[in-house]
């Protein structure tokens, strides 16, 4: 498959790597985001912290 | 559930838990095909394979644009009808904006090594796009630099719509100015000059990536929400504390006098 890229086949497989690599960065930071404001959130409230609604501050999320 | 009832942001996270698999799913699904088409297509009669390098440096290049673009509307949104998503909805699609930004830069810069002879030239597109880049980064500098998220908003919001600017300069600078980067060759007055077996493909991808643009964008968005959760959380401990010792403060204080007194 790479051979059939021709002379530059370094170029193309950098390029799809790198938005690969990028793309999974921005995926595993969101993810790893979500779960740190969620265990925040839950300290918080199993110390009583809560809204001022009385709903759970993770209400739907 | 009407669109207005989205700007209340638990209805926005109920409808985020439900729409986010979904698109998740689209989105694998539609980069699946669009890689597998871009993986088939032809070799160009000039470029040869090189020309693949297109069907992920145009999309990326169309959504770091796009991505401003969406954030300038939620600009208007802060700034004109104060509307308690929009700068929610900023701050989020700043790094991912900036992520495709770079995306566009980096394959440009490894499509235009074997085509034009350099990773770089300072002509009119790739400095404007670099530009674009560095406001991007700016922006999210000036979100972390004020810790007020109403204050942050709304000079982040007047940063946005003055960096907008930047957009048609981006668009258009490959007429305006004669210079390395190629001229339209897709949204063109007289239709693509892309022969269909690189514009399908091409497209796919384009969709595929703004398909994942969503899915991310509603994940930080729902993120930043879950974040000013815990800081207003935070502030009514932090005044809990507060005020639990200076009730302490006041007690000891009354007792001292009530002994001073009967001294």
């Amino acid at each position: 498959m790479i051979m059939s890229l021709g002379p530059y086949a370094s170029f193309i497989v950098t390029s799809y790597a790198a938005a690969a690599v990028v793309v999974a960065i921005l995926i595993g930071w969101i993810v790893l985001d979500y779960r740190n404001q969620t265990q925040r959130l839950r300290e918080l409230e199993e110390r009583g912290i809560t809204r001022r609604s009385g709903r759970s501050a993770m209400d739907a999320s | 559930m009407t669109l207005i009832d989205l700007a209340n942001p638990t209805r926005f996270l109920a409808l985020t838990a439900r729409v986010l698999p979904w698109l998740a799913a689209a989105t694998v699904l539609l980069l699946a095909i669009g890689l597998y088409q871009a993986a088939l297509a032809p070799d160009d009669y000039q470029q040869g394979a090189t020309v693949k390098i297109m069907f992920i440096h145009v999309p990326n290049a169309w959504l770091s644009m796009f991505v401003w673009g969406v954030m300038s509307i939620a600009s208007l949104g802060t700034l004109v009808w104060r509307h308690p998503l929009a700068d929610v909805a900023a701050k989020a699609a700043a790094p991912i904006g900036a992520a495709f930004t770079f995306l566009a830069l980096l394959t440009g810069s490894l499509w235009g090594r074997p085509m034009w002879g350099t990773y770089w030239e300072w002509d009119a597109r790739l400095t404007s796009v670099l530009i674009l880049f560095l406001m991007y980064l700016g922006l999210m500098a000036l979100w972390r630099a004020v810790d007020d998220p109403s204050r942050a908003a709304r000079a982040a919001a007047v940063l946005t719509l003055v960096g907008a600017l930047n957009l048609p300069i981006i668009k258009f600078s490959v007429d305006w100015w004669n210079t390395l980067h190629q001229p339209a060759s897709v949204m063109r007055m007289g239709g693509s000059a892309l022969d269909k077996s690189f514009l399908i493909p091409l497209l796919v991808m384009a969709i595929a990536f703004t398909l994942l643009f969503v899915t991310l964008h509603l994940a930080a968005m729902r993120n930043e929400i879950l974040r000013r959760r815990v800081r207003s959380l935070q502030m009514m401990q932090a005044s809990r504390v507060a005020f639990s010792s200076e009730m302490g403060a006041g007690a000891r204080g009354h007792n001292a006098s009530n002994e001073v007194g009967a001294a």
